[in-house]
């Protein structure tokens, strides 16, 4: 610390000034449309209402907080990253393990597995709408027939679920790509002085392989949160944040605000309750990564 | 209390034939050291032995039983990596006690004894810290600590002071000799450092392309290898070579030519060498000696003043010799010089490379180490 300090006084205004045009450029990105946002959540401001100007004081705040859609977007959102990440990352850890066998075809079965991943999530989204879980065109549905099941309209019934499946389908390759990786700086040694200590593959898994992956793990918890929190395009092609608000989340509860009731200082106001929830996701998750990546 | 026995072990992967039929006696309490050229298959030997490896074919025996088909963990071997190999998440106890923990044991008993290994290493300060917080001399401690908890029959140790720098090297040889004294146990040691292989070995076993080339003690190797690669591998700086000619072979040795034309006879049983047979004469460096009358002569062409010796490397036609000389010679790079040795120390081999017998047997050649305590 003491050389970085002195090393600060000694070229501190060369190196401010060559840092200044890219942390001003930050700083307006960020706070430009940070401060729009807080000034149009205490503004009355409805596109519809063009008149209707002024500001409007908590009026806002107190209207989203007391609506009833607010409160269950946010268990739809936290429902929806709770789960996807417990998907992604249990299943993304056991795929990882399982690829790092020597198999036959290997090679083809990694990239196979992580493909999903390339794949634009609109495009996934109406893959798996209108060829997986349609109740009529579905694969789903065609299997469900093999054994004399009836089909079953996945949207309608599981609006939730699919939802989770779809974004499961498309992160979970992200958390196998990032573990495999983690799996491979796994040291053969390590695994074998634990065989010799007398450690059958299940004491391996949880005393070896898993406290090495722990690092790579809550990286992919953190960059997976980061982007599950703001899901929209999955919402938005498959079920409209239907049936009523069962798979509305807060993105698609301020898309519904701002875009189709055309109230932008209610939106605003939305967007700011979601600022804060991330930050606050977001403290604790620095916390656990730092820590992991401590020691 | 444990003997090991191998019969015609093999290994092969695909087609490569790694390990080429390997028979070998461990004895009880006995320090046996492979060793041999990288890629001779000495470590691929001690995983076999290990478990860590399946043999292709061929018997391994612990104590009168075969163990071809026990798994690494019930064979009661424990094994020391090149690399250490200990849980960076586990602190130093934990690491240690790991195979004790996996086993059941109570946290008393394990605790018990991860203290009286750490005690053995003096590891006590070192038990709450992770292997990260260790330096290299200790994380190797370590690593021996979570063996010595086992209690194991065999110790296994896969070139463990390779990465230690030399000085700390030197230390850790002398401590593993007096672990082996004070643990009393049967040890496997593969390594490539020929110096290792001697100070610490009862029995070195000398390995080149999956076979075994010789087994015998350091001194039995020293003096009389069997054949013209165990000489060139053990001993440092290594043997020199030189082609002779022989003159003539009976019972009271074989007289060669030397290069230069002198005759020399070499207290060897001929065998069925004849009169006019090329051959190898070896002598080791530290055997020449700088002599005005003697039968070799060449051109200095490298000096290496140690202090207490000087090596000095002698071209004599195409051949370059290595001379171990005393520390205050005052000879100068491209000085002519003459030297000789004592025939008694010469060794010879023949076209395919084998030793002739020694006529007489060097009086160390049967020492073992135990001999040296008494």
């Amino acid at each position: 610390m003491a050389t970085r300090a002195s090393g600060r006084t000694v070229g501190g205004l060369r190196s401010l000034s060559l840092q200044a045009p890219a942390v001003t450029l930050l700083l307006i990105w960020m706070l430009v449309p940070l401060g729009m946002t807080l000034w149009f959540s205490f503004q009355r401001y409805n596109l519809l209402m063009p008149g209707m100007g002024g500001f409007a004081g908590l009026e806002n705040y107190r209207y989203l907080l007391t609506d009833p859609a607010l409160w269950s977007s946010m268990g739809t959102t936290l429902i929806l990253v709770g789960s996807v990440l417990a998907i992604s990352v249990i299943g993304g850890t056991l795929l990882a393990v399982l690829y790092q066998q020597d198999f036959f075809g290997r090679g083809v079965a990694r990239v196979l597995a992580i493909s999903p991943f390339f794949i634009m999530p609109t495009v996934s989204a109406l893959v798996w709408k209108n060829m997986m879980m349609h109740p009529s065109n579905g694969v789903l549905a065609w299997f469900n027939g093999l054994f004399g099941l009836p089909a079953i309209d996945w949207f309608s019934s599981y609006p939730l679920l699919s939802i989770i499946i779809i974004v499961s389908w498309q992160w979970l390759p992200f958390a196998l790509l990032i573990l495999l990786t983690a799996m491979q700086s796994l040291d053969d040694d390590q695994v074998e002085a634990a065989r010799m200590d007398g450690a059958g593959p299940v004491a391996i898994f949880f005393f070896i392989t898993l406290p090495h992956l722990k690092r790579a793990i809550s990286v992919v918890i953190m960059i997976q949160m980061i982007f599950l929190l703001t899901i929209f395009a999955e919402i938005f092609v498959t079920t409209s944040g239907g049936p009523g608000l069962a798979t509305t989340n807060l993105a698609y509860l301020i898309y519904i605000r701002a875009l189709l009731e055309f109230d932008v200082g209610g939106a605003s106001a939305g967007g700011v309750i979601a600022i804060i929830l991330a930050n606050i996701v977001a403290i604790f998750l620095v916390r656990m990564v730092a820590k992991n990546l401590e020691d | 209390m444990s003997t090991l026995q191998l019969k015609q072990i093999t290994k092969s992967f695909d087609d490569t034939h790694v390990i080429k039929g390997v028979d070998l006696e461990v004895n009880d309490r006995e320090f046996v050291v492979f060793v041999g050229p990288s890629g001779c298959g000495k470590s691929t030997l001690l995983r076999i032995i290990a478990g860590l490896e399946s043999a292709s074919s061929g018997d391994l025996v612990i104590d009168g039983k075969r163990i071809n088909d026990v798994g690494p963990a019930d064979r009661g071997l424990a094994m020391v990596f090149q690399s250490y190999a200990l849980y960076p998440h586990m602190t130093v106890e934990d690491n240690m006690g790991f195979s004790l923990r996996l086993a059941g044991e109570s946290k008393e008993a394990r605790r018990t004894k991860v203290m009286e290994a750490a005690r053995i290493l003096q590891l006590e300060p070192l038990l709450d810290r992770k292997p990260k917080a260790l330096s290299g001399g200790q994380r190797q401690r370590v690593a021996i600590g979570r063996a010595i908890v086992r209690n194991p029959s065999i110790f296994l140790f896969d070139e463990p002071l390779s990465n230690l720098d030399a000085a700390l090297r030197v230390q850790m040889r002398i401590e593993l000799a007096r672990l082996h004294e004070e643990l009393d146990a049967t040890m496997i040691y593969v390594t490539h450092d020929q110096i290792e292989a001697m100070t610490m070995a009862d029995k070195i076993v000398v390995l080149q392309g999956g076979e075994v080339e010789q087994v015998g003690s350091p001194m039995e190797l020293y003096h009389h290898p069997c054949n013209r690669f165990v000489a060139g591998f053990i001993g440092s700086p290594k043997m020199n070579f030189l082609p002779v000619e022989t003159v003539n072979a009976d019972a009271d040795g074989v007289e060669v030519t030397l290069p230069g034309g002198r005759p020399c006879r070499v207290p060897v049983t001929a065998g069925d060498t004849r009169p006019g047979a090329a051959l190898e004469l070896g002598i080791r460096p530290e055997h020449l000696m700088l002599d005005d009358e003697g039968p070799l002569e060449g051109e200095i062409q490298v000096i290496e003043r140690l202090g207490g010796q000087t090596s000095l490397y002698i071209t004599m036609g195409e051949t370059l010799l290595t001379l171990m000389a005393d520390g205050d010679v005052s000879h100068r790079v491209h000085d002519k010089v003459r030297f000789g040795f004592e025939p008694g120390r010469a060794h010879l081999f023949d076209a395919e490379g084998l030793a002739l017998t020694s006529l007489e047997r060097h009086h160390l050649a049967g020492l073992k180490r135990q001999d040296h305590r008494g």
